[in-house]
């Protein structure tokens, strides 16, 4: 199936979770990443039983702490 | 308030803009700015906003200016070092524009002045670099209705947002709490790009712009990231202003501003 991961097409595989595309994207400090999900935030809790459905548009939101 | 002379030919470049024009100049002339943090982001978005000549510019930041600074910090020079950031500052950008009045504040903000250090400002600009100033200047914008323009740089990433208080999504929208100390890696642990400061710092000053001329859509609702290395920007369109989030939504749990502890190695160098 076909999903939008950060602005790009991707084909993934049926079924696949949150916590699945968080590992096969090499997302830094997974467990600071905060993702929506066709404009709607994920909980991180519910990462594991959200499953990604074709057309989906899916955004990694990181911390960015430096500025001086 | 007439223009003289010399501010019709300083300012040139705006008035002849149909957007800007005498009228947007006149409202940057009386515009406030708070830019919190005069470093990496700060450096970049006094300069403009000096140069554009915004009215009355506040810059805050308890540092003195350090040789490991000047590789991005580009509103101080060598001869500053040693100098308070907020006193070279300030020379720099009379300097460039005298019709600026620059007030300084050589202190960090904390939960006992942040509130006094916003009051008086119409859009207040962060450029700090670490999680428990980004979290306190956020909730307190929100709870003074205050326009802030958030961001954040790291290697050679860098994102903003604006923030509007009651019309988008807040920073803890999107971020409900800060990272436990050294989770997440700062700029003088994992290094930054000069130009990124000035990628990022630019556009928080075009942001301060918009919002004191009245001009075009600000970025509220959105995070803007950029990644040098692939040379992309990404619009990120964030979640409406969450009826759950703990400090601006209609029913807030925190209604107090909260003094992160703050990463020891922080404290002695920036």
């Amino acid at each position: 199936m076909n999903i939008t991961v950060a602005g790009e097409k991707k084909d993934v595989k049926e079924g696949l979770t949150v916590t699945e595309l968080i590992a096969s994207e090499n997302v830094e400090t997974p467990q600071y990443v905060t993702v929506s999900v066709n404009e709607e935030f994920v909980e991180s809790g519910e990462f594991d039983t959200t499953v990604l459905k074709e057309g989906d548009v899916v955004e990694f939101l990181y911390f960015m702490g430096g500025g001086r | 308030m007439a223009f003289t002379n010399e501010q019709l030919e300083r300012y040139s470049r705006h008035i002849i803009l149909k957007e800007i024009g005498a009228k947007g100049q006149k409202k940057l002339l009386n515009g406030k700015v708070l830019i919190i943090g005069a470093g990496g982001l700060g450096a970049p978005a006094a300069l403009y906003l000096a140069a554009a000549g915004v009215g009355t510019i506040g810059i805050v930041d308890a540092d003195v200016v350090d040789l490991s600074n000047l590789q991005r910090q580009v509103i101080h020079t060598t001869n500053d070092i040693g100098k308070r950031k907020v006193e070279s500052a300030r020379e720099t950008m009379n300097a460039i524009n005298p019709d600026v009045k620059v007030n300084t504040y050589h202190e960090f903000v904390a939960s006992d002045n942040i509130m006094d250090l916003i009051k008086d400002y119409d859009f207040i600009l962060d450029g700090t670099d670490n999680f428990p100033a980004k979290f306190l200047i956020n909730d307190a914008c929100v709870m003074a209705k205050k326009p802030l323009s958030h961001a954040g740089i790291i290697r050679f990433k860098g994102q903003l947002t604006t923030i509007i208080p009651g019309e988008g999504p807040c920073y803890r929208c999107i971020f409900k709490n800060p990272p436990p100390k050294d989770a997440v890696p700062t700029c003088k642990q994992a290094g930054v790009i000069g130009a990124m400061g000035g990628v990022i710092g630019s556009l928080q000053a075009m942001e301060a712009v918009k919002y004191l001329t009245g001009v075009g859509d600000l970025l509220v609702g959105y995070l803007l990231t950029y990644d040098a290395l692939k040379m992309e920007f990404h619009k990120i369109k964030l979640p409406a202003r969450g009826e759950g989030c703990a400090v601006c939504s209609d029913h807030p749990t925190i209604t107090e501003l909260i003094d992160y502890e703050q990463p020891a190695c922080e404290l002695k160098a920036h």
